[in-house]
């Protein structure tokens, strides 16, 4: 059988492939973090339904709920190999480069389903109006990949750890907090009705972020994966 | 043509050294048994020799028609079972070797795969999810994809654990068969095992 010269970014969505049909199966993330969601969602919307909460509470509230949920799933990624010892084999036929793009767009696939999720029954919940639909989506994506992007090297980091719990914790608070306080602070803009040039500096902070994380990453991979 | 040589290979994990030193070299069709009592590093020095991991010094030169490979250019070429190796048990015997596969760049057909699988034994058992084999199946599985690429250097890691009288003799043809095409490194505690390798090395002291 002949190696072919295929496309890195194929082989990413092989990867990408696989650990879908794996999660599918044995929903090892998925049920942790919609579990997380929903009991979150429903203690927040309980105990603050009845109030009027201000745009800043509230926009607060709901990157709380996408973060701890999101915290409770998403570092599995490589976890999962560690603890099922196929990590050997994927590091045996897969570069790392694959390796991590594949993480990414799994980590990004599970966020998504469960924006798809939450975010309308937060909005439904909270009895939220959105008054700039278009601004509250482009922090919700760039917020959310930046959350996927640092998950994802946090996650290569902690699975040769031993008290992964904790160190997840440590090492995500200092990483993440610039991106939860701007994605807040751009909710916020939406949900009092800012017009998007208002939200544009939290935007082109967060697509900052977006990058650099992303880079950084790519840079650091192969020598966490490696070592 | 295909060639290994090993210099002053060592590894340490923190302060604890495993090995250091080790030194040899193989062509093509020749054969190598690793030997040595339990932590010695035989597992450690097979994963060194395929990069999936770093030694503390020394280095691992592979050379393939004359040129010198690179870690990543030359794990193609290699062909691993060990215990430490796990393949997805949520995915069936095809469904592993169909990934295996494509994520090395590899494009095989459903039948020429399940030809592989049928070859260690597990015919009409590739849609079966590999969660259901038993020890000596999933360790079948593996030579089905240590197989995959007829690799020039085949590495295995005490080879017939959880093997049945037919799972040995199967991996007995493997064994000839690799050291009339290759490369093979084989490392055991068993002293029936020391008659696969031209040359030996004892870890451990």
């Amino acid at each position: 059988m002949e190696i072919r010269s295929s496309n890195w970014a194929v082989k990413s969505a092989w990867l990408l492939a696989k650990d879908l049909k794996c999660e599918f199966r044995t929903r090892y993330a998925l049920n942790a973090i919609l579990m997380f969601a929903l009991t979150t969602l429903t203690v927040v919307s309980f105990s603050m339904g009845a109030f009027s909460l201000s745009p800043r509470i509230t926009s607060s509230l709901f990157w709380l709920v996408i973060f701890f949920s999101s915290m409770s799933g998403l570092a599995q990624v490589f976890v999962k190999e560690e603890e099922s010892r196929t990590v050997s084999i994927l590091k045996l036929v897969a570069t790392p480069g694959t390796v991590f793009l594949g993480k990414l767009l799994f980590n990004l696939a599970l966020l998504l389903l469960l924006e798809i999720i939450i975010v309308p029954l937060f909005i439904i919940l909270m009895n939220l109006s959105i008054l700039n639909l278009w601004l509250f989506l482009s922090v919700l994506f760039w917020g959310s990949l930046g959350l996927v992007c640092a998950t994802t090297i946090i996650a290569t980091i902690i699975s040769k750890a031993r008290a992964k719990g904790a160190l997840f914790a440590v090492l995500s608070f200092p990483i993440l907090l610039p991106l939860l306080i701007t994605a807040i602070d751009g909710t916020r803009l939406s949900l009092e009705g800012k017009a998007f040039s208002a939200g544009w500096s939290d935007l082109r902070l967060l697509i900052s972020y977006v990058v650099v994380m992303f880079v950084a990453s790519v840079l650091l991979f192969d020598f966490v994966w490696s070592e | 043509m295909i060639s290994l040589e090993v210099r002053n290979l060592g590894k340490w994990f923190g302060k604890r050294k495993v090995f250091d030193e080790i030194n040899f070299s193989l062509e093509e069709k020749s054969s190598l048994v690793v030997t040595g009592r339990n932590g010695s590093g035989k597992t450690t020095l097979l994963k060194i020799l395929c990069g999936l991991i770093r030694p503390t010094k020394g280095e691992v030169k592979i050379s393939f028609n004359g040129k010198t490979l690179t870690t990543d250019e030359s794990k193609n070429l290699f062909g691993l079972v060990m215990p430490d190796l796990e393949l997805y048990k949520e995915l069936t015997a095809l469904e592993n070797l169909v990934f295996l596969s494509r994520i090395r760049g590899l494009d095989p057909g459903k039948d020429e795969l399940k030809e592989k699988i049928a070859r260690v034994g597990l015919a009409r058992r590739e849609d079966d999810l590999v969660f259901s084999f038993s020890s000596g199946m999933k360790q079948r599985l593996k030579y089905a994809f240590a197989l995959l690429l007829d690799p020039k250097i085949l590495l295995l890691d005490e080879p017939t654990t959880n093997l049945d009288e037919e799972g040995i003799s199967l991996v007995n043809q493997m064994v000839s068969l690799q050291k009339q095409r290759g490369i093979l490194i084989l490392a055991t505690n068993k002293k029936t095992d020391l008659k696969y390798g031209n040359q030996i090395i004892q870890l451990g002291g």
